[in-house]
């Protein structure tokens, strides 16, 4: 694995999320409020995401259609998981885990 | 001719002693009523919520100016009394003479001004009425005021409590060692200390005042006697009332404390009634209302002839000082004689003590739990024995018996003569007998019993009461929580915004004690909008705490792509607009372009990065956001009107175009559509919209609170007015109320069912100043709101936030 600059902290809005493009889908990569990151699958199934457009409180997100709470550290939810996705900052920088990231069968 | 009753001080004792004289024979006396105070009647027991921010001066005034043209009632007011002439039976006032043919004295009473060296300075003031109580308020307008009240008793410690709600820096000063010492306990004095403490109010007990220092003629400290000096600007004296006898004593009734009345309340002058605070009665004078209310209503049967006797019952107190819950009833000093049942829980703040004297409760004290006060006052006045439950007495009647604890158990126990509203005196029994007499809510209890209609500390009680009588059939309406992350309802909430000044998101989780770091989706959009809402100027709007298609300014479809709504002002556009959106659409690859039910055309199925680039083209053509996504102006729905059609009364397209412009870009609760027909037979559907208009002859008919959705409801008609100006400063103003006071999410047909219509007309129809200062502020808000976001969106810094962070299906696929 390794791990992939995407961008500068600041281009996350405080308590939001923007999307990464790669093979497997779109990757939502969150700021929480105390400046943590957290990387998952933007959508799950059909019906729920895209979680970058949800609204982001402490450590989760709701999901803007369904109102359905996913926990960004473990992709959680009472409706089923998300794929997560290593993440963190270094020097400022927004590093991405790419392991996951090669194109779902 | 009916005879001449003249009534001195528009009170709230001789206020409730005209209605019940109306109610039984309003032809019987011509009515003049003198009043000191520059107004009519109000409830005195609410200027502490006035002080704090709680309430306005318009909630509680008890009788308008309507009512007293409706009762024929002559007003003098402003105008004080001077002199009684009993020969000739005349009343002077400060304008002129009046015969009477029978008098009514309900002056009150005066508050106790300690003589200290400096007690006339310009800003020591008592606190009685509204001007007190606008003094205390202008104080709080200023950063950083000071105010020192002397006097820790029940009024001292509202006026404090106000004071520091508006932010004033407040020291209370009690001669006592511990606080309101006639009605607490020193344990339950403690704790009420602490509460204070905790609210920022700095309290003196066992102090002694020495004088009041000035400088130029006004107040500037207070010195006490171990020579400490307290600076204030405004300095409260609140320690003690004296009735107001120098009117009957100079005209020569007699007079002891109070000028006395017999059981019919008359006084030694056959012709001369009094009640009230000013008067003693059988040796006894009064300071609270609930006795008061009953010599009202002997009062008005003497004058009417009728036979009644006023006999002074032993009142309870629940006192309100501002967010603490005190109780207190009966005897609670020391004795050999008596024995204490104590119950505390420091966790929750409670302190519980029941005094007892061979096996009957003579007095009891209760503070942070006061929901037992009416079961504990009650069995102090039928002097009940207690023997066989003294064990869980002190946990209240729902323990008894073994059951579980819980509130509506205890209400079922209270027997029928329970005294719910003591204030009114209205008991459990007459509440019952109006449910069974067709009342089946809070607001029709309140109208047929007055239970809760003073003080309204016990309406609470009063919907327990209907929830035990009415069972299934009544949900006590819960002030709900808006969400697990407190234990506020949104009424609340957006009351403490205001009267606190909080303004931004911080400010609100610290004070409101929040459980979350900074909310959930739940709460945070609605706190984000009472916030930008109530403070336009100073706080920001935040875009994480929305909802995506208010912070994306495009309605997100179910399979993530977005619509495009732009404005067509008043459902009018032109070929060139048309162009446009037809050239945008191709651009785009627009899969559908639907016309929408709002007069205007919805461009469906954009993606999300092209977004910002759409936008820039349809501005390019002049075009701005429609908010077809907004919690805020939709759209203004028109008929063709007068320019074209031949039933056309007025210029509906024009106003709806100017409405339109006026209002869009506003944030409100929830969505809100208006529609302007050109004449009653109303093609655009004017009445079914949050805020129509159908034009008539006349001029224009203004409508509110109509629903198309889910639910659906025809409006109401807010007022009728000629000319088109006045037609928009209302429904400004209508759409700023509802802005100010909505809860979340509630559209304006649900808002008003909850305040009422007749409220809603009162302030956006008949009182003219506060139509206009809703329209300032309106006005205010919109200097900020008023502009398109699709304009800012589409600028670079921001359009790149519609983009992906970053594309890695390119390297990843090496
Ligand atoms: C801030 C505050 C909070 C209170 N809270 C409570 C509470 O929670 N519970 C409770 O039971 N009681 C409470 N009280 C006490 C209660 O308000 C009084 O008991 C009650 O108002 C007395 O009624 P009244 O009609 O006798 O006098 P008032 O209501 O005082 O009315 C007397 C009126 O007469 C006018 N007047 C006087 N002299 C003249 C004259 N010569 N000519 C013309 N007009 C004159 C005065 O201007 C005044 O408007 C409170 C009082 C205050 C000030
Ligand atoms: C996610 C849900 C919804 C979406 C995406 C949506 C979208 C729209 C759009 C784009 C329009 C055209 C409005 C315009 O021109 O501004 C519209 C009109 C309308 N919507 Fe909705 N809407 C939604 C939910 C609702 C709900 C819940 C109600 C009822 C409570 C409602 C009632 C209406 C009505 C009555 C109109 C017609 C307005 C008129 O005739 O003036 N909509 N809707
Ligand atoms: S509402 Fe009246 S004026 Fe307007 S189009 Fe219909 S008929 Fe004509």
């Amino acid at each position: 694995m390794s791990w992939i600059d995407i961008g500068a902290i600041d281009r996350i809005p405080d308590r939001g999320a923007r999307v990464v493009r790669t093979p497997r889908g779109d990757i939502a990569v969150f700021r929480t409020g105390t400046a943590e990151v957290f990387a998952t699958d933007d959508r799950l199934g059909d019906s729920y995401g895209p979680l970058s457009d949800g609204i982001v409180s402490d450590r989760s997100v709701n999901c803007p259609i369904t109102n359905v709470i996913f926990d960004l550290e473990t992709g959680q939810s009472s409706e089923g998981s998300l794929q997560t996705h290593g993440c963190r900052i270094e020097n400022g920088r927004v590093l991405l885990d790419d392991s996951k990231l090669t194109a779902a069968a | 001719m009916s005879k001449k009753l003249v009534v001195i001080g528009a009170g709230m004792a001789s206020g409730r002693m005209l209605e019940h004289l109306f109610d039984a024979d309003p032809a019987a006396y011509d009515v003049t009523l003198f009043n000191a105070e520059p107004r009519g009647n109000y409830n005195r027991l609410m200027l502490s919520p006035v002080l704090s921010g709680e309430k306005t001066y318009a909630e509680i005034v008890t009788h308008d100016d309507d009512w007293y043209a409706q009762n024929d009632v002559t007003c003098r007011f402003g105008e004080r009394v001077v002199h009684i002439d009993r020969d000739r039976k005349v009343v002077v006032g400060e304008h002129g003479e009046l015969p009477y043919d029978k008098l009514v004295l309900g002056m009150g009473s005066t508050p106790f001004m300690i003589p200290l060296p400096g007690h006339d300075l310009d800003g020591v003031i008592p606190y009685r009425d509204l001007e007190d109580t606008e003094r205390m308020m202008g104080l709080g307008a200023k950063a950083g005021s000071k105010a020192v009240v002397i006097g820790g008793g029940l009024l001292g410690l509202e006026a404090a409590a106000g004071m520091a709600a508006q932010g004033v820096d407040v020291t209370v000063v009690h001669i006592m060692g511990h606080l309101m010492e006639r009605q607490l306990d020193p344990a339950a004095g403690y704790l009420l200390r602490k509460a204070l403490v905790d609210k920022g109010i700095t309290v003196m007990c066992n102090a002694n005042s020495k004088e009041i220092l000035g400088e130029d003629g006004k107040v500037r400290a207070l010195l006490l006697d171990d020579g400490t000096e307290l600076p204030c600007d405004l300095l409260v004296m609140a320690v003690g009332i004296r009735p107001a006898t120098a009117l009957g004593e100079a005209a020569g009734l007699a007079t002891g404390r109070g000028i006395h009345v017999d059981d019919q309340m008359i006084t030694s002058d056959a012709d001369i009634l009094a009640l009230g605070e000013c008067v003693e009665h059988k040796g006894e004078v009064f300071g609270l209302v609930a006795p008061l209310y009953d010599q009202a209503k002997v009062l008005a049967q003497t004058l009417l002839d009728q036979e009644a006797t006023f006999v002074n019952k032993e009142v309870s107190t629940k006192l309100k000082v501002t967010g603490c819950d005190l109780f207190s009833a009966g005897d609670f000093a020391e004795g050999d004689d008596r024995e204490d049942i104590v119950f505390r829980d420091p966790a929750r703040g409670v302190y519980k003590r029941l005094i007892l004297k061979e096996n009957r409760i003579i007095g009891a004290v209760m503070y942070g739990d006061t929901a037992d006060g009416a079961w504990f006052y009650g069995m102090i006045k039928d002097g009940t024995d207690v023997s066989d439950m003294r064990d869980t007495l002190i946990f209240g009647p729902a323990y008894q018996g073994g059951t579980a604890l819980d509130p509506m158990a205890a209400v079922a126990a209270l027997p029928d003569d329970a005294e719910i509203c003591g204030c009114n005196g209205v008991s459990k029994g007459d509440i019952v007998a109006a449910i069974h007499a067709g009342a089946t809510s809070l607001a029709e209890i309140k109208a047929t019993t007055k239970a809760s209609a003073s003080c309204g500390s016990c309406a609470g009680l009063v919907e327990q009461v209907l929830g035990v009588t009415m069972g299934d059939e009544f949900v006590i309406p819960q002030d709900e929580s808006i969400c697990g992350c407190c234990d506020l309802s949104h009424e609340d909430v957006r009351r403490l915004i205001k009267s606190q000044e909080l303004k931004s998101q911080e400010a609100v989780w610290q004070e409101l004690g929040w459980k979350t770091r900074n909310g959930c989706a739940t709460c945070r959009p609605a706190i984000n909008y009472y916030l930008l809402a109530d403070w336009p100027v100073e706080y920001q709007d935040d875009p994480q705490s929305r909802f995506v298609n208010e912070r994306k300014h495009a309605n997100i479809q179910k399979d993530g792509t977005f619509s495009v709504v732009p404005r067509m002002w008043g459902g009018i556009t032109t070929p060139d607009e048309l162009r446009a959106i037809a050239d945008a659409a191709d651009k785009y690859n627009v899969p559908t372009v639907k016309v929408t039910g709002g007069q205007r055309i919805d461009l469906l199925g954009v993606k999300g990065e092209d977004l910002p680039a759409i936008w820039y083209d349809l501005n390019q053509a002049g075009m701005v956001s429609g908010h077809a996504y907004s919690k805020g102006l939709r759209t203004v729905k028109t008929c063709v009107g007068s320019d074209h059609c031949r039933f056309g009364t007025q210029d509906s397209t024009g106003l709806g175009i100017k409405l339109e412009k006026l209002l869009w870009g506003s944030w409100t609760p929830h969505k809100l559509k208006l529609g302007v027909s050109g004449c009653p037979r109303n093609c655009a559907e004017a009445t079914c919209k949050d805020i129509g208009v159908i034009c008539i002859d006349s001029g224009y008919e203004i409508h509110v609170a109509g629903a198309a959705g889910m639910e659906i409801k025809g409006t109401e008609v807010l007022c009728r007015v000629t000319t088109e100006e006045e037609a928009i400063e209302i429904i400004t103003a209508m759409s700023q109320i509802y802005r100010e006071n909505a809860k979340y999410l509630d559209r304006i047909f649900k808002w008003v069912d909850k305040v009422g219509l007749d409220w809603v007309k009162e302030q956006v129809v008949e009182n003219l100043d506060e139509r206009r200062a809703l329209v300032e502020r309106f006005n205010l808000s919109q200097s900020i709101y008023r502009k398109d976001p699709w304009a800012e969106h589409a600028k670079p810094e921001k359009a790149e936030t519609y983009r992906p962070l970053a594309d890695l299906t390119l390297e990843a696929a090496e």
